[in-house]
């Protein structure tokens, strides 16, 4: 395998990884927090929808990623709202989220674009264009520091490099800042914040709001930067995988970068099977690159290669008083 | 103390959720720019006006019992089993496998095989995640997940390789042999003289799914593993104590449980589509979580569901065909009764119990 090749592989990882990413680190902050959130899949899927179907009227690919935040935040909301306010059950609230988002998405771009559930292509401003980032051109003809420049740092879109950048954010607003701190207890003794004099639900709440915007992200990332609009079910299961990304993390951010990069790569070894069996010698089926994630994830979660410790408040409503 | 009687626990609030659920529902069809009115009547028209729409609408029920008992076992034993969906599919694989390599004599013997089958394959498919829940503390939500999308790659790739005969382009097996297709209710019910639809897909499946309903009533209301299964479900640590093994609980409900799921594809897949194609779930094991939730986890109460998610199933497939309102607007109505039935339920929950103690307090004080 030639470097050329290695860094189409390398160049598509990063394109697949980053609404992974979004996803996990969504998850990472909700989780901290003790609110488990399996919804990720419909947040992204809804907010996908709504930044497709604004940039295509609006015709500007930022007014789109603001309404797909808007629609993952109203998501966030609802599950806020169960899991938070009427203490109901999260996983439940999770898996009425993914329904919802998956019937109106389609329901609605019926109603809007009668095109069989799918948004019109997008065109021009409508979708975030690759950068190219500065010398890229000029150090180019460089002999390997140029191609992986120029093919694999730059020529992404905004989005790619903003949720690169999420990553250190979320290390710092987690391990540095009295908010992180705070947010970090409440996932694991929410009676210890409370007696503190700080509001568990409010932190919570707070929590499900990044969550739900990095979802949005994730998701307008999906409609108007990876493809040109919106078509059904596209987020097709990123946000189970990025669960699984947050398990393989341990609860995270560097690892999650780390986790969601692997599955990245593998999302796109299966686009390029030739890559593979030019590298290996011999054919690897595809569907086993497609589910390497989950079988990865009960491997580690069977406990089998270190232990996957989940925030302890995680999944529990909190009672003030009992 | 109870606050609140017991029918109000049982009837009362599912049926408030439904019609907050309806409500909604109606409103998004409003906001489309459909009449829900003129859409309610061509659902009922469709799924209930003539034994064809019933044939279809009991067919769909027969699956959603059979998920929605799997769902509900392990509610009773405190586990969220989501794996339904993946359970059903290798159950599906299960019956595919003893149909086409089984020289059964008569559909009878081989509905017994079948159902043996598939529950031993949907248990199977269970007992991986149901044994890391139970020995390592695997979350079972996100094992049963990830089960699902491994039993999904699974399938597709039997499909395109081992079990696809050879010619075949369609990723499914071929037929099955004659002796294995079940009678439907067409034949059933002309046995005693009742017309009934010959086209619907609704068979006798269907009667098989009524006795799991009342086998599940027993098992867990009538025995005593079914009562530790409740034991263990109320309060792990007073169980322990009391002597109930937690492993063996987990692990027992569990194996119920995709027992249960997995018995769906005597079905679908026997009854119905008569070979194993991809996708022959189609979502059938989530809607289980709907019809669990709607139920109360009582299989009587799962049964009714049952039927009222096979009503909108076959009604929903008649509003695609003559309104604008796509099939996917069952998926939303779904996803309002899970939101409603099971994680707002303390909102609908709460002011009733304020409304019922308030009721109470004034009674006592008049007597």
């Amino acid at each position: 395998m030639d470097l050329l090749t290695l860094l189409q592989v390398l160049d598509s990882t990063m394109r697949l990884a980053t609404p992974l990413l979004l996803a996990c680190l969504a998850g990472l902050f909700s989780e901290r927090a003790g609110i488990f959130d399996i919804g990720l899949e419909g947040k992204m899927l809804a907010a996908a929808f709504l930044s497709a179907a604004i940039a295509y009227t609006s015709g500007s690919a930022w007014l789109g990623l603001l309404a797909g935040i808007g629609a993952s935040l109203v998501l966030s909301g609802i599950h806020g709202l169960a899991s938070i306010t009427f203490r109901g059950n999260q996983l439940i609230s999770g898996v009425a989220v993914n329904f919802l988002a998956a019937g109106l998405t389609v329901v609605v771009a019926q109603s809007w674009f009668g095109q069989g559930g799918r948004t019109p292509q997008l065109q021009g401003a409508a979708r975030f264009d690759p950068i190219t980032l500065p010398f890229a051109d000029a150090i180019r003809d460089v002999p390997v520091i140029g191609p992986i420049y120029y093919e694999l740092i730059s020529g992404h879109t905004a989005l790619v490099y903003i949720a690169l950048l999420m990553v250190p954010l979320s290390w710092w607003v987690l391990y540095a800042t009295r908010f992180g701190l705070r947010l970090r207890a409440v996932g694991e003794n929410p009676a210890a914040v409370d007696t503190a004099g700080v509001s568990v639900i409010g932190l919570r709440y707070a929590a499900v709001a990044i969550c739900g915007v990095l979802c949005g992200i994730a998701g307008a990332y999906l409609a108007t930067a990876l493809q040109a609009g919106f078509v059904k079910d596209m987020s097709a299961g990123r946000g189970y995988i990025a669960l699984a990304a947050l398990i393989f993390a341990k609860w995270r951010p560097w690892y999650a970068l780390y986790a969601c990069l692997l599955f990245g790569f593998l999302q796109a070894l299966a686009l390029r099977p030739d890559v593979i069996e030019g590298a290996l010698g011999f054919k690897v089926n595809v569907q086993l690159l497609d589910v390497l994630p989950y079988i990865l994830t009960v491997i580690i979660l069977a406990g089998f290669v270190g232990k996957a410790i989940p925030p302890r408040a995680g999944g529990e409503p909190y009672v003030k008083e009992r | 103390m109870d606050v609140m009687p017991k029918w109000a626990d049982v009837v009362l609030i599912p049926l408030i959720s439904l019609l907050l659920a309806a409500i909604l529902s109606a409103l998004v069809i409003l906001a489309i720019g459909e009449s829900p009115m003129n859409a309610l009547k061509i659902m009922v028209d469709g799924a209930l006006g003539s034994t064809y729409g019933w044939g279809y609408t009991l067919y769909y029920a027969t699956n959603f019992i059979f998920t929605g008992l799997a769902v509900s076992i392990a509610f009773h034993a405190r586990m969220f089993n989501i794996g339904g969906e993946g359970q059903a599919m290798i159950g599906g694989l299960g019956v595919a496998l003893v149909c086409m390599y089984v020289p059964w004599p008569h559909w009878s013997l081989a509905l017994l095989g079948g159902t043996v089958a598939a529950a031993l394959f949907g248990a199977a498919w269970a007992a991986i995640p149901a044994f890391l829940q139970a020995k390592r503390g695997s979350h079972i939500v996100i094992t049963t997940i990830m089960f699902n999308f491994i039993a999904a790659a699974l399938l597709n790739y039997l499909l395109i390789g081992a079990l696809k005969p050879q010619g075949s382009m369609e990723p499914a097996t071929g037929k099955f042999p004659e002796a294995t297709h079940l009678p439907n209710l067409h034949d059933v019910l002309g046995f005693f003289g009742i017309e009934f639809s010959k086209a619907a897909p609704a068979n006798i499946t269907f009667f098989v799914a009524i006795l799991a309903c009342v086998a599940v009533w027993a098992l867990i209301w009538r025995t005593k593993l079914g009562y530790e299964i409740r034991a263990f479900g109320h309060s792990e640590s007073a169980a322990k104590y009391a002597g109930i093994s937690p492993t063996k609980i987990i692990m027992v409900s569990m194996l119920i449980s995709g027992g249960l799921a997995g018995m769906m594809a005597i079905n679908n897949v026997q009854g119905e589509a008569e070979r194993l194609v991809l996708n022959a779930v189609e979502g059938a094991g989530f809607i289980g979580i709907a019809v669990a939730l709607m139920g109360r986890s009582h299989p009587f109460g799962v049964f009714l569901a049952a039927i009222l998610f096979g009503f909108l199933y076959q009604g929903g497939a008649e509003l695609a065909l003559w309104t604008k309102i796509p099939r996917e607007m069952i998926v939303v109505i779904q996803a309002l009764v899970i939101l409603f039935t099971g994680a707002l339920d303390n909102m609908v929950r709460m002011p009733l119990e304020r409304a019922f103690l308030a009721a109470k307090r004034r009674n006592k004080g008049a007597a």
